[in-house]
């Protein structure tokens, strides 16, 4: 019973430690945000509130926990206080079942107190994630695709003609790029033939290997990452997860000029962080998914993960001490791909003019998904051709 | 543990988390005397209208249509893709690959179909 215990509360602790991470990641991006587009347009940003104007947030979350409560006239009272809880929850679950880190193993070691020794636990391996699913592609378009609810039930109960067209706006671009997005994944899943996330970057390991017609042929100086086969699919799914978080160029619901917020008009203090928390949180998981698909997850490039553990081995740390430090380690190269993405949407937000919507639509139907659907054609038959046993 | 119940954990403490916020910045926030003026809907200060009254485009219900009809043809593709690289290995490419052709022949019609019809054409 007591090792059941253990078990549980490191799943626990990793569930709620995972979920901050991601709160705790949103004040840093706003951060990033505001300063680089400063840098972008050439002025100051934050500066005056510590150094460098990084406590600017802690100001701004006190401020937005003492704003006044409003509620506009003939809002719905449950669906205007449930959206923003609802933005929250999808990108919750959808950054929870990413693989962060390497599993880590833990080989069974004794429990004593004051020199005694009272138990022996048995062996565990802890996945590096709130939890690992094994149809990890299909549980995060599943769940991810739960944000427009968040937005609808904005837009609607507000009673407020900008949120109600934000919201529309917001949902039918959603749903739109949502094909796009599926379907260059299917170049992906042709790729590496699994659902599962921590077996795709397992098969990104070493350095690129092309299988052409059973001869195996090696370029030892490159990773062997998916984007090397997957270009286009990976252009596509990163410009549809612009699509999918609402970012410029594609910030219709939010267009300023005609909508005022758009879907989050009505609110205010809290409520509008929580959509922004949500919003973020979307970002996050769309550059985890690029990390892990097509840049080799939480890998450095050209070095197994076991080497990782092998090296701390060689410091002198036991055996679990170096399963922890190395899952640290290839933590911190996950989170630094990730924040490379992540710098990549700030920068288009602030390098790109707004589409009009028709414009939006007509990309996203006539120009992007073709192009998706080609691209998974593509791949399919240079993969037939190339490791298809023609002959029995 | 299954995953199940960890989903199941996470977003029940989500939940609590994003109700306990919505419910604190309630509490700590001013209380003034609120005025029916200020309780109305933002409508650039012109009398709003009801949110029955406004009239939504009917392209919106259509890109809905046309997305559920996509959407369900393209998570077909996910396990005949993921079932690709079995079959291959079997030797079989040739036939999965044929039989997917067909399916993808008719997602094609339908696209250039729904393209020409001006089921997606924005004003």
């Amino acid at each position: 019973m007591g090792q059941d215990v253990f078990e549980i509360t490191i799943n626990a602790v990793k569930m709620v430690a995972i979920f901050l991470l991601m709160v705790q990641l949103v004040p840093v991006l706003v951060w990033v945000e505001r300063r680089g587009s400063a840098f972008i347009q050439n002025r100051f940003g934050p500066n005056r509130v510590g150094p460098l104007g990084l406590t600017q947030l802690l100001a701004d979350a006190v401020k937005f926990l003492f704003k006044e409560e409003y509620i506009p006239n003939g809002a719905n009272r449950l669906l205007f206080y449930g959206a923003p809880v609802m933005a929250l929850v999808p990108g919750a679950l959808a950054f929870g079942s990413l693989p962060l880190s390497m599993p880590i193993k833990i080989e069974p070691f004794s429990i004593s107190i004051l020199g005694m020794s009272i138990a022996t636990t048995k062996a565990y391996t802890f996945a590096f994630q709130s939890f690992d699913i094994g149809i990890g592609i299909v549980f995060v378009l599943g769940v991810s695709s739960l944000g427009a609810y968040a937005l609808l039930m904005a837009g609607w109960s507000s009673n407020n003609k900008y949120s109600l067209y934000g919201a529309l706006r917001a949902s039918a671009q959603m749903i739109s790029y949502e094909l796009a997005l599926g379907l260059s994944l299917v170049g992906v899943l042709l790729l590496y033939n699994t659902f599962t996330f921590s077996e795709m970057i397992n098969l990104q390991q070493g350095p690129l290997t092309i299988n052409v017609m059973g001869a195996v042929k090696e370029i030892s100086f490159l990773p062997n990452w998916g984007i090397f086969f997957q270009p286009l699919g990976a252009i596509i799914l990163f410009s549809a997860m612009f699509a999918e978080t609402n970012r410029l160029p594609f910030d219709l619901p939010e267009a300023e000029a005609e909508l005022v917020a758009g879907y989050h008009t009505a609110y205010g203090g809290l409520k509008m962080l929580m959509f922004y928390i949500g919003e973020y949180g979307h970002m996050l998981v769309a550059s985890g998914l690029m990390v892990t698909f097509y840049f080799g997850g939480y890998n450095l490039p050209l070095i197994d993960s076991a080497q990782v553990v092998e090296h701390f081995v060689g410091h002198g740390l036991s055996a679990n001490a170096a399963a922890v430090m190395g899952a640290l380690a290839l933590f911190v190269v996950f989170l630094a791909k990730v924040l490379v993405f992540l710098w990549i949407f700030i920068w288009v937000r602030w390098s790109l003019p707004r589409f009009r919507y028709d414009q939006l639509m007509d990309l996203g139907w006539k120009t992007m998904l073709p192009w998706a659907l080609a691209n998974t054609i593509v791949t399919a038959v240079v993969i037939l051709v190339l490791r298809n046993k023609w002959v029995h | 543990m299954s995953p199940l119940v960890i989903i199941l954990a996470l977003g029940v403490f989500v939940a609590i988390f994003g109700i306990a916020l919505v419910y604190v910045s309630s509490l700590l926030g001013p209380r003034q005397p609120q005025s029916q003026m200020k309780l109305t809907p933002y409508e650039c200060g012109l009398e709003g209208e009801r949110r029955e009254d406004t009239k939504i485009s009917v392209n919106f219900y259509l890109t809905a249509i046309l997305f559920i009809l996509f959407d369900i043809e393209i998570i077909f593709m996910y396990p005949w893709a993921v079932a690709f690289g079995d079959y291959l290995s079997a030797g079989n490419g040739v036939y999965i690959f044929a039989v997917m052709a067909v399916f993808l022949a008719i997602f094609i019609f339908g696209l250039i179909w729904e393209i020409k019809s001006k089921a997606l054409e924005w004003e």
